[in-house]
């Protein structure tokens, strides 16, 4: 089944493996499903051994037949892109499973939550992986069902409706993007006689400009909901406030990227045309995101909406990073969504921590917090000045390298010809660069509410400080943390030639499709030989 | 040269990681052995590096490349410390001054209980700063930029539990991150132009006719706004107008903090940043000349608030925001030399007398309103010994080391021709507003003097003068050595040229590789500011001693009386915090508010996401109306249904792509390419005025009709099918040209 195969499915069995334990065991419930995303993190660091950062393509694929007559393959392959985004999620689960605030307060049920927290894996890592539009389809979706039933059943009060408005915000887009990948399935069969949804494949369709703009549309609508990107933000807030605290973390640490991966993997490099017209729009779109979701964190009263607002401000740096289409801003843009799982992801823990011991996420109840809990404040501190971008962790390094990319947007686009792709590149830079005071508006605001001041509330005067594995989640995240923001080198250079691909088969795509404009749906460049059913490297 | 440069930064670091990790459970002294001994190290390896390895580097110093940072596309970024004349100036006064506040704090802080915390913090702020210096390019710069303010952020909200020592903190941080946001703009900009972000490759592609003398915005050049820009940075970490705002409130930490931090070394680091980019600030005269007049500008204004202060520390943070204007106006007029001499003195004097105030404070029982002090000289004679050199020290009493680097300040900017002949004005007007700052410097800082120490009775109530006592030996021994610097201090940038010894001037010729040779003014100049510079000195102490000799004397009661509205504003700072929130912290706050509740609740959520929803949720209403299980009304809707089905499928239909085509004036109409029209008998009617007379009719599909005549006529075509009646019809314009046969 190959390595890749491995760690996609391997969750997967975790999870029927802890549903056939009795209902009674939790703590075997837990400590299962904690060994299988701890072995499933242990084997995808194998892939950093197999990994060959010499090569922009993709590597270790696994290509098997699944459904025949339709074209449908199960394909898998690892590029420079997908290689980090699979061990952040590889990465977070565990740590999440670890958490005993994984489940929030509403402490049942552990086996289901277990097991579905695993089977969520197994849909975001078999979807950063899949190479077949179809199975991508399907680990998609995949995702989407276990993290209903989170939100849906370990969720607060509003759970309910907080939910279903994450599913039909979702599936409205993911629908359409399912219409899109059948007319590119059908379009790729009228162009070249054979039927296929592989991924290698259809990526060398080139479509007519107002198809094209059309399933960009589709897909850009399905990933601009799960980044999201403003004005498509509301259901982020609901989904995060009433998520049991291991759902926020996963949602904001992974789930969000498949937005912004999406984008790179699919919408740009498919509709190569459509994207560069749609360019300045979701350029626009991120700036607008990135100082809107501050402004809107700054005037939070409640602590988890606050981080979920800042999510969209960040995540609006991934965007307008990708819509640069220079390898600084793209590369920027790949480590700010590994920055933002690691500082969200651990800023979310920080705050289920809080609403476990004090059952509020309401700033104002708190106060003073320091003096009871100076181990946890140190954590929280560091975590939340990741967020704010400080140089030193990992924050800055996609923030800048984004804002760099910006700056330079239409200089690297000019020698091809390309004037103009980028809207008033300078001016787009400098509203984003203004994140840099509204992040330390909120995020301070946040922590002097909560850790400084009197210590004038009875209930804050009996918090527990963090210990046990607290601490061991806490700290994790802190050293990878800093490690990311001191050395950055060894992510950058192993993304660095499948972002520098990325970038010149864009341009030599767009290059095509506006030299003919006109033109029908045709194969550009010409396509390799069709891989064979045993695939991979050697 | 190679030189392990990277130790310098990293004991402090070390030993702000151990005290974190473990510091909680150790001894004081322990602690501060750990804490004192990673900054003498570092102090250590500072003066082997400058004493016995620089002088026999080459012109670019001492390097360290620690590897690559990051790197993306063009951009690479060298985890790389470079240490040259300038920057071991820096070095030497952080690892220097920052060894003794670290001795004076064992003492300051004893009895609190976050002793080790303190320590801690201390020493990221010391290793952060000297990566500030060391660092050989902007990005690496700006982690020590970044993280000494976030060291101020902590030490400023030491004692967290006061809300206002948080909200001091808080606003450092922000204030800072405003600059912040212009350093990063500068920076990119810079990137932008010359695709480099290295001190020495900046430096090199700063050469006129460059990138960087590209026009940009509003007929300036790259070279204008990227340093505008940078300046903002400096700003913001340097207290200028107009982000000077937090460094009084930043007076919130514990002394030493202020000492170290808010004095001699981190709010000087925009004065560094400038120098270090001198080449750039030099390609663009207007920005040059506005570096000039903020720093001249701030020299004055802060002067002025400080006359009207009445907490010790208040006074100082003014003084040193105002000396601070000082160091910019000198390199903002070309006098690179001057501005970082007055940053040497400067640390010495000011460390000084926040130390000296720390001491007060400690004697007064930890208040430090002057209004209650009064001939503390014999009661604590050590802290007023000392407090009296560093005080005729920042007057610029001859001699004392404040004297020297002023007078090359106010010299230097009467003499400077960097802003050429259209802007010469501006030398003018940062020499006079110099002049009347340094005169103010004089009158608040002997206010200070005489109102905390001179006179014959302390004004505080009995139980707190009982309490007055000279400070423990730990907290004395800093100050002396201070006093010390403070005193002799000016020796090294002796005015040289004008005692016929150029040599004499130690700093210039170590500085002189870096930013070139010192500015040179006429010896007449020299000595007549410096006969200006002593006039002022005495002038001003003299005045203070009308006013405040000996405590309040009748002209400053008599002023206060006569001016009370004028005072006021002054005490109350002339309301500048006021006036930012007003103008922009609260309108950002409401207009969030208003943002979040109109767009983002009511909008976007309520009219649109669940607009949507009730939309479908109407139509589902609608459709159930039918779905009520009453067969007779189904089948009812059903034969409706397949009636109109019927008739529309089965409409003559005339296409709306009517062929027409028109020969001279006679027009050929064909209406053959319709979906069902072939196979069934059908009427054709043509009408071509469309007028209701139909000129032809049948059941040919098309027609011929001839004008006679050009103009514009509208044909009406109409199918009919006998059979059922059903019929459609197509109107169609067409324009017979004229002139054509």
């Amino acid at each position: 089944m190959g390595l890749l195969g491995w760690i996609t499915l391997l969750p997967l069995f975790g999870a029927l493996l802890v549903m056939l334990v009795p209902r009674d065991e939790e703590s075997i419930h837990r400590g299962l499903g904690f060994l299988t995303s701890l072995v499933t993190f242990l084997v995808s660091l194998m892939l950093l051994s197999g990994f060959e950062s010499s090569q922009a393509g993709f590597q270790m694929q696994v290509d098997k037949v699944w459904i025949a007559p339709l074209g449908i393959r199960f394909h898998l392959g690892v590029d420079g892109i997908s290689l980090w985004l699979v061990l952040l999620t590889t990465f977070l689960v565990p740590l999440t499973l670890a958490s005993p605030q994984a489940i929030g307060i509403r402490n049942v049920r552990v086996r289901e939550f277990t097991a579905a927290m695993l089977i969520l894996e197994t849909g975001m890592i078999g979807a950063f992986l899949a190479l077949d539009l179809f199975v991508f389809y399907v680990f998609w979706e995949l995702m989407l069902i276990p993290m209903y039933f989170i939100i849906g059943i370990w969720g607060g009060e509003r759970r309910l409706y907080a939910s279903i408005k994450f599913v039909i915000y979702t599936l409205v887009g993911s629908l359409l993007m399912l219409v899109a990948i059948l007319y590119l399935y059908a379009q790729f069969h009228a162009v070249t006689g054979s039927y296929s949804f592989d991924y290698t494949q259809l990526s060398h369709l080139t479509l007519p400009a107002t198809p094209q703009l059309l399933c960009f549309a589709a897909f850009a609508l399905a990933f601009a909901i799960k980044v999201p990107m403003f004005p498509l933000h509301t259901w982020l807030p609901d989904a995060h406030v009433e998520a049991p605290t291991g759902g926020s973390v996963i949602l904001a640490g992974v789930l969000l990227k498949f937005g912004t991966y999406g984008f790179l993997r699919f919408a740009l490099p498919l509709f190569p045309l459509a994207a560069a017209k749609a360019a300045p729009l979701l350029a626009i779109l991120a700036v607008i995101g990135i100082v809107y979701g501050a402004l809107m964190a700054y005037v939070q009263d409640d602590a988890k909406k606050l981080v979920a607002y800042s999510s969209v401000s960040h995540l609006g740096f991934v965007v307008l990073g990708i819509m640069s289409l220079n390898p600084i801003g793209v590369q920027g843009a790949v480590y700010q969504m590994l920055a933002h799982g690691i500082t969200t992801g651990g800023l979310f823990f920080a705050v289920g921590w809080l609403y476990d011991r004090r059952h509020t996420r309401k700033l104002a109840d708190f106060g003073g917090l320091w003096a009871k809990t100076p181990v946890f404040a140190a954590f929280f501190l560091v975590i939340l000045l990741g967020s704010v971008g400080l140089p030193g962790l990992c924050g800055f390094i996609g923030e800048f390298l984004v804002l760099i990319g910006t700056f330079t947007a239409n200089k690297n686009w000019s020698a091809t010809g390309l004037t103009g792709y980028f809207p008033a590149p300078k001016l787009m830079g400098i509203i984003a660069t203004t994140a840099v005071i509204w992040a330390a508006m909120y995020l301070l605001k946040m922590y002097q509410k909560l850790m400084f001041g009197p210590l004038d509330k009875p209930e804050n005067k009996t918090v527990r400080d963090a210990h046990g594995r607290e601490i061991v989640v806490f700290g994790v995240v802190v050293v990878a943390a800093l490690v990311m923001g001191l050395a950055p080198q060894p992510i950058l250079s192993r993304s660095e030639k499948s972002v520098d691909a990325f970038i010149s088969s864009y341009r030599d795509r767009l290059q095509d499709a506006r030299r003919q404009p006109d033109a029908a749906a045709h194969i550009y460049p010409a396509l390799a030989a069709a891989p064979t059913p045993s695939g991979g490297n050697p | 040269m190679s030189f392990n440069l990277r130790l310098i930064p990293l004991l402090p670091f070390l030993g702000a990681t151990i005290l974190i990790l473990f510091g909680r459970k150790w001894k004081r002294d322990t602690v501060l052995v750990v804490a004192a001994g990673a900054i003498a190290g570092s102090a250590l390896v500072v003066f082997d590096a400058v004493f016995t390895a620089l002088p026999a580097a080459g012109a670019g110093g001492l390097t360290d490349v620690v590897g690559t940072w990051f790197a993306a596309g063009p951009l690479k970024i060298d985890l790389a410390f470079r240490m040259d004349g300038l920057s071991s100036v820096l070095c030497l006064i952080i690892t220097f001054i920052g060894f003794l506040i670290h001795i004076y704090s064992s003492g300051y802080m004893e009895h609190d209980p976050d002793f080790p915390r303190f320590f801690a913090y201390l020493n990221l702020f010391c290793g952060s700063m000297l990566v500030l210096v060391l660092g050989d390019s902007l990005p690496v710069m700006f982690i020590g930029w970044e993280g000494v303010g976030l060291c101020s952020y902590l030490l400023i909200g030491f004692w967290y539990q006061t809300t206002a020592n948080a909200d001091a903190g808080k606003k450092a941080f922000i204030t800072n991150r405003i600059g912040d946001f212009g350093f990063l703009i500068g920076m990119f900009l810079l990137f932008q132009y010359t695709g480099t972000l290295n001190f020495q490759e900046i430096t090199a592609a700063a050469a006129p006719g460059g990138a960087l003398m590209q026009p940009l915005w509003l007929g300036q050049p790259v070279a204008f706004w990227a340093a505008l820009f940078l300046f903002i940075g400096a700003t913001g970490k340097s207290a200028q107008i107009p982000l000077y705002v937090w460094l009084p409130d930043a007076m919130a930490g514990p002394t030493p903090v202020s000492a170290l931090i808010h004095a001699a070394t981190m709010v000087t680091a925009g004065v560094y940043m400038v120098t270090r980019l001198h080449a750039l600030y030099l390609l663009s005269p207007a920005v040059m000349a506005i570096v000039a007049i903020i720093g001249a500008l701030t020299a004055l204004f802060a002067a002025i608030i400080g006359f009207a202060q009445n907490d010790f520390k208040k006074v100082l943070a003014y003084s040193t925001v105002s000396q601070l204007g000082f160091m910019f106006a000198a390199v903002g007029t070309g006098n690179w030399d001057a501005g970082i001499f007055h940053l040497f003195t400067h640390a010495f004097f000011k460390a000084g007398l926040f130390l000296c105030a720390g001491s007060v404070m400690h004697a007064m029982s930890g208040s430090g309103d002057i209004t209650i002090m009064g001939a503390l000289r014999k009661k604590i004679p050590w802290t007023h010994g000392v407090f009296v050199v560093c005080w005729l020290a920042i007057c610029g009493v001859p001699f004392f080391s404040g004297f020297f680097s002023k007078d090359s300040i106010i010299s230097g900017a009467f003499g400077t021709e960097v802003f050429g002949e259209e802007l010469a004005w501006v030398a003018k007007l940062v020499g006079i507003l110099l002049i009347a700052a340094a005169f103010g410097t004089a009158f608040y800082m002997s206010r200070l003097y005489f109102l905390v120490f001179s006179g014959t009775e302390t004004r505080a109530p009995q139980d707190v003068q009982h309490h007055i006592h000279e400070s423990p030996g730990s907290m004395v021994g800093p100050l002396v050595v201070l006093a010390i610097g403070a005193a002799v201090g000016g020796f090294i940038g002796l005015p040289g040229t004008l005692l016929g010894h150029a040599d004499w001037n130690w700093l210039a010729e170590h500085l002189a590789p870096v930013v070139g040779p010192e500015l040179e003014v006429s010896k007449n100049t020299e000595v007549i500011f410096m006969a200006i510079s002593t006039a002022l000195a005495l002038g001003g102490i003299g005045l203070a001693y009308v006013y405040y000799g000996g405590g309040y004397r009748e002209p400053a009661r008599k002023f206060a009386a006569a001016a009370p509205g004028f005072v006021r504003l002054v005490q109350d700072k002339f309301r500048i915090d006021e006036l930012y929130a007003f103008l922009i912290i609260r309108p950002l706050r409401k207009l969030s508010q208003a943002v979040f509740l109109v767009v983002d609740r009511i909008l976007i959520d309520k009219v649109l996401v669940e607009g949507v929803g009730a939309v479908v949720d109407v139509f589902g209403r609608i459709v159930r109306g039918f779905q009520v299980g009453d067969g007779q009304r189904y089948m009812a809707v059903f034969a409706i249904g397949v009636a109109g089905m019927v008739y529309f499928a089965t409409r003559p239909t005339v296409p709306s792509t009517l062929a027409v085509s028109v020969n001279g004036t006679s027009v050929d109409v064909d209406a053959r390419r319709g979906g069902n029209t072939s196979e069934r008998a059908l009427e054709y009617s043509f009408d071509f005025n469309d007028d209701g007379r139909p000129e032809v009719t049948g059941s040919e599909p098309s027609a011929h009709h001839d004008y006679g005549k050009p103009g514009e006529y509208t044909i009406r075509v109409q199918v009919r099918d006998p059979r059922w009646g059903t019929h459609s019809s197509v109107k169609r314009t067409v324009r017979v040209p004229e002139g054509v046969r």
